[in-house]
């Protein structure tokens, strides 16, 4: 076979390709690096529609949130979506940390990533046990960047002050 | 005529050592591939470097057919990460992610529940009879990043093996033939 064979043209070929794929693909990653993130949040619970426990010992609660927020500075063009959800976090005599996703979404491009959506909870908010009541908790509101291709990048936004009620309803 | 008994002498124990230079060639590769799997298990932390995506409920954010990129650390699983884990008796690794973690005190012991973006249920219909929780045992590694459309061909491969014979049997034949 000599030097210039179909088959050693086709394998220098895509050698060749392959590699400049995974050059390209890494600087797209790179280049969310710089990046600069500048999010806005703000969760207001609305309305504290019951508070009860269950026949099984655990307290669970139904809320209704205000969230808005700000994500459009963490889209680049190598952005293919922002997953974003809001948690509780809450500290307990048996655990040191809870942390309940109350509400998700998925914003698929930069212009929808200014938003306001009033909601109840969509995911349980079920404490392990009964330790609920007058409970202080924080809201978070976390993102996570889902890349076309490369490293994805997540952070969070923790709001504190938020009180549950002392007795059930 | 001693002669010509010579050249075949030399022309057979030539075809015997390019064989054998083949055989340590093909040795080397497959040496080769083992240890940049195994370094990269070292590098990540995880039994696992990279796994690829076969189902769509992690859509639109994971298409099936992507590669994705794990790790995995001793740092406590928290909520949002997208984490990979068996369920004790299947053997496919299922990619999705936390939504609710509760971690005790004393012992620092986590409890998990996880879900998929674009699943309208949580997984404990998938976790094993009576399981409500998963633990930090049970995770083999946390999403880090990902490659789309490269992780096809395992499932090609996969799902119509007669491809995977024919691709094996052809770099066979190739190797076998080739003068160099």
């Amino acid at each position: 076979m000599g030097m210039h064979s179909f088959g050693n043209r086709a394998n220098a070929f895509v050698t060749f390709a392959v590699t400049i794929l995974a050059v390209m693909c890494s600087l797209a990653s790179l280049s969310d690096n710089f990046n600069v993130h500048t999010p806005t949040a703000d969760v207001k619970v609305f309305n504290i529609n019951w508070f009860q426990k269950q026949p099984n010992g655990n307290d669970e609660v139904s809320l209704t949130l205000n969230i808005s927020a700000d994500l459009s500075s963490m889209f680049t063009w190598n952005t293919k979506q922002v997953f974003v959800f809001v948690a509780a976090e809450y500290e307990t005599p048996q655990n040191a940390l809870n942390q309940v996703s109350l509400w998700d979404g998925i914003i698929p491009s930069k212009e929808h990533a200014k938003f306001w959506i009033h909601t109840t909870n969509k995911y349980r908010f079920i404490d392990q046990g009964s330790n609920l009541r007058g409970k202080d908790f924080n809201l978070t509101l976390h993102w996570h960047i889902m890349p076309q291709t490369g490293k994805m990048f997540a952070d969070k936004i923790v709001m504190t002050g938020y009180r549950l009620p002392e007795e059930y309803r | 005529m001693g002669w010509i008994g010579d050249s075949v002498q030399s022309i057979r124990s030539l075809q015997i050592r390019q064989l054998l230079s083949q055989i340590v060639t093909l040795g080397t590769i497959g040496a080769l591939a083992l240890i940049i799997w195994k370094v990269l298990m070292c590098v990540t932390g995880s039994e696992s470097p990279v796994v690829v995506v076969l189902s769509g409920s992690m859509e639109p954010g994971f298409q099936r057919g992507d590669i994705l990129f794990l790790q995995m650390s001793k740092d406590p699983i928290r909520a949002g990460e997208i984490v990979v884990f068996h369920v004790d008796g299947r053997d496919i690794p299922i990619v999705h992610r936390v939504i609710k973690v509760h971690e005790q005190q004393d012992t620092g012991e986590v409890n998990i529940l996880t879900k998929g973006d674009n699943n309208f249920i949580d997984d404990r219909p998938l976790y094993a009879q009576g399981q409500l929780w998963l633990q930090q045992h049970h995770i083999m590694g946390r999403a880090v990043g990902l490659f789309p459309y490269v992780g096809w061909v395992t499932i090609i491969m996969t799902e119509k093996p007669i491809l995977k014979y024919l691709l094996i049997g052809g770099l066979g034949l190739l190797f076998i033939t080739s003068k160099d």
